[in-house]
C-alpha cells in the first residue's frame, strides 16, 4: 500500500505536462468566474457559494471526464501499463494512486474558486459553516466523478472513447435521472431519487450534512474504484 | 531458478503457447528463439506475471506466478520488447519513481541509479527528458529500469531490436557480464545473438519448443546431417554409382557444373568415406578438384527446423 504515494505523485506530475489539464484548469477557471458574477454577485441575492456550487456540478460532468481519460487508458496506449503491472504493486494500488492523483489535481482547481469566497467576504457576511459543507459537497462528488471516469479510462485504450464513456455515464446520474424522476411511477421515483447526484449534493450546498448523502458518495467512489480495478485485473486475461 | 511446466496460453480460440515446459538453473544465460509470433513474447509475459497462463504452473524463485505474484515481481527485472516509458519525464526521474514504485528509500535509491548509470552507460542523457532520446538511449534506460533493484532474475525481450552495431555488441557485452550475477533469460528472433551470448538455446516455433540446448549441442546435432561436397570431372553416371557404392555414403545427389560433376554426398553416422573417394578417382584417372565437409551453420538448422515445424502445421 505504500507505493501508492509514488503512484500519485506521477499520476499528479503527468497531469501537470498535459496540455488538457491546463485547458480544463482554464475554463474551469471561466465557468466558475461566469457563475459567480451572473449568481452569486448579484445585488439583493443571498450571500452564500450555493448557485455557484449548484452550476459547477453540470460542468463538473464534462470536466473531470477529460482529467481521467489519460490515467489508465494512455498506459495501454503506450505500452506502459506492461512495465507498471510487471512491477511489484497491486491493481487495487495502481488505481488508488491514479485516482488520488486526479483528485489532488482537483482539490488544486477547487481551491482557485478562495478568491471568489474573499470577494463575497468584502461584500458580505455569508455563513461560513455553509459554505464549507459546500466544499466538503465538492469533494466529494469529485471524488464520486473521479472514480468513474477513472473506471471508463480502464474500458479502452483509447482516450477520447474513455472521456465520451465517463461523460455518458455521468450525465446519467447528474441529468437524466433527475429529469425522469418526475416521469416515474412513486416506486421507481424513489429509486432514481436515491441516485441522483445533484439531490444529494444540494444538501451540502443547504448546510446539511445527511448521512445517506454522504453514504451515498462514498460507496458509490468505492464501488467505482472497485469496478476499475477489475476491469484492469480483466485485461490482463485478454 | 525458473521452472515452467505444460504452459498453455491461448487469446481466444489462437494458441500462443501449446504446452511447454523447461527449466532454467540459478546463474544460467537462456536464449528463447524463434522467428515472430512463435509465442517467445507470451512465455516472457507469464513468467513476468504480466499475464495469466491459460493452463500450466510456472514458478519463480519457489513462488507461484499466479498465487505469488508480487513476490515472483520483486525477484525479477523485466524489459519488455516494446521498451515502455513515459516520455514526459527524465531518465533520473523515471529510475527514481521506479524505485520508490519498488519500495527502495532514498539512500538505497540514490546508490542504485547510480550503479545502473554506470552499468548502462547512461551518464550522457540520464538528466534529458525520455521522450527526446534515440531508441538505443531508450533501451538502456529500460535495461537500467530492469536492474535498479539487483534482481535475481532478468527477463529481456529482444534486448537489442533496434541498436546499431556497436550498441549491440556493447549490450551483448554489458548481459555476458551481467549473467555473473544474475540469472538471465532473453528471446531472440536472431540466431547470432543468442549463439554469442547464451550458454543455453530453446528453439520455438508457433508455440512448441522445437529444440534445446546450448550452441555446441545444437550444431552437433547438426552434424549429423552434415554433407560432402566433391567435385569430380568424369561420365556422371559412371561417378554415381561408384560413389554410391563407397562404405559410409546414403545418398548421392549430382549436378553439372562446367563439365564437372558436382556431388552432394549425404554421410550415414560419423563416417568419413573422403580418403576413399579420392583413392577412386585417382584408380579411375578421374579429375578431382575439390572436396570438403559442408558443416551446416546454425542458422540453416534454425531454418531448417523452424520450417519443418510450417509444414507439418500446413499438413495438419
Amino acid at each position: 500500500m505504500r507505493n501508492i504515494l509514488p503512484l500519485t505523485q506521477r499520476e499528479l506530475a503527468a497531469s501537470f505536462y498535459s496540455p488538457i489539464a491546463y485547458v480544463v484548469g482554464c475554463v474551469f477557471l471561466l465557468f466558475t468566474g461566469y457563475f459567480f458574477i451572473t449568481g452569486v454577485l448579484v445585488p439583493g441575492n443571498e450571500a452564500s457559494m450555493r448557485p455557484l456550487f449548484a452550476a459547477m456540478t453540470g460542468t463538473l460532468v464534462f470536466a473531470i471526464p477529460l482529467l481521467t481519460m489519460r490515467a489508465v487508458a494512455e498506459e495501454f496506449g503506450s505500452g506502459t501499463i506492461e512495465t507498471l503491472m510487471t512491477a511489484p504493486v497491486t491493481d487495487t494500488s495502481v488505481i488508488l494512486g491514479k485516482f488520488f492523483g486526479v483528485f489532488v489535481f482537483y482539490a488544486a482547481l477547487l481551491l482557485t474558486t478562495v478568491p471568489h469566497l474573499i470577494v463575497l467576504l468584502s461584500y458580505s457576511d455569508p455563513q461560513l459553516g455553509v459554505i464549507l459543507f459546500g466544499y466538503v459537497g465538492m469533494l466529494l462528488i469529485g471524488a464520486l466523478y473521479i472514480s468513474v471516469g477513472l473506471f471508463a479510462s480502464c474500458c479502452t485504450r483509447h482516450q477520447l472513447l474513455a472521456a465520451i464513456i465517463a461523460m455518458g455515464i455521468l450525465s446519467a446520474f447528474t441529468f437524466l435521472v433527475d429529469y425522469f424522476a418526475d416521469f416515474v411511477g412513486p416506486r421507481l421515483h424513489g429509486v432514481l431519487m436515491a441516485v441522483n447526484v445533484p439531490a444529494h449534493f444540494d444538501d451540502f450546498t443547504k448546510g446539511i450534512l445527511d448521512t445517506k448523502s454522504l453514504v451515498f458518495f462514498i460507496s458509490t467512489t468505492v464501488l467505482f474504484l472497485f469496478l476499475a480495478t477489475k476491469v484492469l485485473e480483466s485485461k490482463r486475461w485478454r | 531458478m525458473i521452472q515452467v511446466k505444460n504452459l498453455t496460453k491461448y487469446y481466444g480460440p489462437f494458441l500462443a503457447v501449446d504446452n511447454i515446459s523447461f527449466r532454467v538453473e540459478e546463474g544460467e544465460i537462456v536464449g528463447f528463439l524463434g522467428p515472430n509470433g512463435a509465442g517467445k513474447s507470451t512465455t516472457l509475459r507469464i513468467i513476468t506475471c504480466y499475464q495469466p497462463a491459460t493452463s500450466g504452473t510456472v514458478t519463480v524463485a519457489n513462488h507461484d506466478v499466479f498465487t505469488d505474484s508480487i513476490e515472483v515481481r520483486r525477484h525479477i527485472g523485466y524489459l519488455p520488447e516494446s521498451v515502455p516509458l513515459y516520455p514526459e519525464m527524465r531518465a533520473r526521474e523515471y529510475l527514481t519513481f521506479r524505485g520508490k514504485l519498488r519500495g527502495m528509500d532514498r539512500p538505497e535509491r540514490e546508490k542504485a541509479i547510480q550503479r545502473v548509470t554506470e552499468r548502462c552507460w547512461l551518464g550522457d542523457f540520464i538528466d534529458r527528458p525520455i521522450g527526446q532520446l534515440s531508441k538505443g538511449m531508450r533501451q538502456r534506460v529500460g535495461l537500467a529500469d530492469a536492474l535498479l533493484h539487483d534482481p535475481k532474475i532478468l527477463v529481456l525481450d529482444e534486448p537489442t531490436i533496434g541498436l546499431d552495431p556497436t550498441q549491440i555488441r556493447e549490450t551483448r557485452n554489458l548481459i555476458k557480464d551481467l549473467a555473473r550475477q544474475h540469472t538471465v533469460i532473453l528471446s531472440s528472433h536472431i540466431l547470432p545473438e543468442v549463439e554469442a551470448t547464451c550458454q543455453r538455446t530453446i528453439i520455438i516455433a508457433r508455440g512448441r519448443i522445437v529444440a534445446s540446448g546450448s550452441p555446441a549441442e545444437l550444431r552437433e546435432r547438426l552434424a549429423g546431417t552434415s554433407r560432402l561436397i566433391a567435385e569430380i570431372r568424369g561420365p556422371e553416371q559412371d561417378v554415381r554409382t561408384a560413389v554410391e557404392g563407397i562404405e559410409g555414403v546414403r545418398k548421392v545427389a549430382t549436378s553439372l557444373a562446367n563439365g564437372w560433376n558436382r556431388l552432394t554426398i549425404e554421410t550415414s553416422g560419423n563416417q568419413d568415406p573422403r580418403e576413399p573417394i579420392v583413392a577412386l578417382a585417382a584408380k579411375r584417372n578421374w579429375g578431382l578438384r575439390e572436396i570438403r565437409f559442408e558443416v551446416g551453420s546454425l542458422e540453416e538448422y534454425f531454418v531448417q527446423i523452424t520450417a519443418q515445424q510450417h509444414v507439418g502445421a500446413n499438413a495438419d
